[in-house]
Order: C-alpha cells, then sequence, then structure tokens
C-alpha cells in the first residue's frame, strides 16, 4: 500500500501499525513524535493505531534550534 | 538567594540565561558552549526525521536531559494552525508541555505575526502548555499574550539573528512594567555587552542562539553571556546611579595639596 510520509509517497506492507511502521524504518520510539492524519498520537497507542493506504505520517525529532 | 531564581510558571531556574542549541558547526561544540553558558533551558526545533540519512542521529543523543530542561519551539511556522500543530508533536516527542510559541508573520524579518501569535497563545494555554512567545517589542501585543495566559512574555530585542542588540529599550521597559508574567529578551543579542543591558532594564531572562553559535569561539563567548547575564542582574538589583550632564568629584575636595 502507498502512504505519504514526511510529504512523500512511501510503500509498504500493510496494512500495519504505527509502531510496525518506526520498527520498519528503524526509529527509536523514544526519540519521536508521530502524528497520523494531523492527530498527534501518544507513544502508548503506538502499537494499536492502525496506518491505512493513503494515510498522512509524520514523524518528527529534535534538532537544534533557537 | 530565591529572588535570583528565574521562575516561569512552576519551574525555577537558576540561570537567567536561555540558550538555542541551533547553528553550531558540530554538535560537540554545542555541548561546550551549553556547559559555559551555565544555562538551564534549552531551545530546540521540531523537524521531520530525515528517512534518506539517519546518520547524524538524536539531538537527544547529545543534550542531557537530566541536566537541561528542554524548550521546543515552533520556528517555522506562519500561521497559528501550523504552530499549534508544531507545539503538539514537540510535547508528545519531549514530553513537556512546554512550548517556545513563534508564528512568524514575515521571511525577510522573522517578525511574528501578532494576531496569530495570540491566537495561538489562546488554543495552547487551554491545552494546558505552559507558553512563552516569542513577541514584538510591543506593549500592547505582550499585555494580550499575558491576558491569554501566556506563562511569560518574550519581546525581540532586534531581528532574529540580527546581533544589533537591545533596539528599543524604552519599549522593553513599558513592556516589563506593565507584564505580571517574567520578560525574557529573545533575540537580537549579539554580545556580552547588549546581554548586560537587557538585564540591567530589569528584565527576568534573556534567549539567544546566533550570539553564542555564530562566534568565532562560541564556547568562549557563552562564557561571556553566561557573566553578563549575572553582570547586568547584579547591576540592576544594586540600583545604578542616575544620569547627570555634570561632573561629580570622586575624592574629597578638603585638602588638596596646595589650596
Amino acid at each position: 500500500m502507498n502512504i505519504v510520509l514526511n510529504g512523500e509517497t512511501y510503500k509498504t506492507d500493510g496494512p500495519l501499525t504505527i509502531g510496525g511502521l518506526l520498527f520498519h524504518l528503524d526509529i527509536d520510539r523514544r526519540r519521536v513524535a508521530v502524528e497520523h492524519n494531523m492527530n498527534v498520537i501518544k507513544k502508548s497507542n503506538y502499537d494499536s493505531t492502525i496506518v491505512n493506504s493513503g494515510d498522512a505520517i509524520e514523524v518528527v525529532n529534535f534538532i537544534g534550534g533557537g | 538567594m530565591p529572588e535570583n531564581l528565574l521562575t516561569i510558571a512552576d519551574k525555577s531556574f537558576n540561570s537567567r540565561l536561555i540558550v538555542g542549541s541551533g547553528k553550531y558547526l558540530t554538535n560537540d561544540l554545542m555541548v561546550q558552549a551549553l556547559e559555559a553558558s551555565g544555562a538551564e533551558m534549552v531551545t530546540v526545533a521540531v523537524r521531520r526525521v530525515n528517512l534518506a540519512d539517519r546518520s547524524t542521529g538524536s539531538l537527544l543523543d547529545y543534550i542531557d536531559t537530566s541536566r537541561y530542561f528542554l524548550l521546543p519551539n515552533t520556528a517555522g511556522c506562519y500561521s497559528a494552525n501550523d504552530a499549534v500543530r508544531a507545539a503538539r508533536l514537540g510535547r508528545e516527542a519531549g514530553l513537556s508541555n512546554w512550548v517556545k510559541l513563534e508564528v512568524i508573520g514575515d521571511e525577510k524579518t522573522l517578525f511574528p505575526d501578532n494576531e496569530a501569535l495570540v491566537e495561538a497563545t489562546r488554543i495552547l494555554v487551554k491545552e494546558g502548555f505552559v507558553v512563552l512567545p516569542y513577541t514584538n517589542d510591543d506593549p500592547i501585543t505582550c499585555r494580550k499574550l499575558e491576558d491569554e495566559g501566556a506563562a511569560a512574555v518574550m519581546p525581540l530585542g532586534a531581528p532574529i539573528g540580527s546581533g544589533l542588540g537591545i533596539q528599543n529599550p524604552n519599549n522593553i521597559q513599558i513592556i516589563k512594567a506593565a507584564s505580571n508574567v517574567p520578560v525574557i529578551v529573545d533575540a537580537g543579542v549579539g554580545t556580552a555587552s547588549d546581554a548586560a543591558i537587557a538585564m540591567e532594564l530589569g528584565l527576568d531572562g534573556v534567549l539567544m542562539n546566533t550570539g553564542i553559535a555564530g562566534a568565532d569561539n562560541p564556547v568562549e563567548m557563552a562564557e561571556a553571556m553566561k557573566l553578563s547575564v549575572k553582570a547586568g542582574r547584579l547591576a540592576y538589583l544594586a540600583g545604578r546611579i542616575p544620569r547627570k550632564m555634570y561632573a561629580t568629584a570622586s575624592s574629597p575636595i578638603d585638602g588638596i595639596v596646595g589650596s
């Protein structure tokens, strides 16, 4: 299925959970925040939130800033 | 001394200097500069994870969060909606409800969009955020921000990254006199004396990034800023002498040889 990941089309086997997607991307879930179709997902809900075809996902972290 | 603590909402800080973590050539240099600054609160930006290049690691691999309190910003947001979104993401990434709120109105000056800033403050305060808005040096906007529940107001001294110092000390003093929340100068500090002037005006703190990170030697400048913020605060508390047009002799006028 295709999703929109950080603004780009991304092909992945699905459906899967947010937690599964982060694992697939090799991203440490403790270091990021995730938005699913414009809603911020709490870390405790990563493994129960399903990503479906066409969904928009933003994965953000902290970088240097003023 | 308790009066020398910077207290914002329910937190107190020994240092009145808040520093940014951007623009450093390396993360190691940033870590050294943070250390030298003595700051306890550090601003960070919320950005998309670079999925193509994961080699740089996370900023959180470098900043010791048991030592520094992270203040996520909403830099780069041009609408209240985008700023609110960034603040919510920052809260989830950092697990604190504090945000340095920026809603930018113009790319060239990076001046805030007052109207959107007040609106975003209203929304985020209702959601339980501790909001520290970066604002114009406009007393009316600062009053509106405080009325909406901002935990501090952070007027700019000069445009972000300009290094021009405190351009409108009179407005800054009016803001301080009218505010019931801490007033922190955010942006414009170019060198140590600028920070000292901000503190001598009676402000509660100074936030800077480029002034340190952009210096030839950021670690030494960080220490200079630490000392100048302290010096300025002390001078403010000590109470300066009034300005006078003419001289007043420092030495006694009696007993001068030859008189």
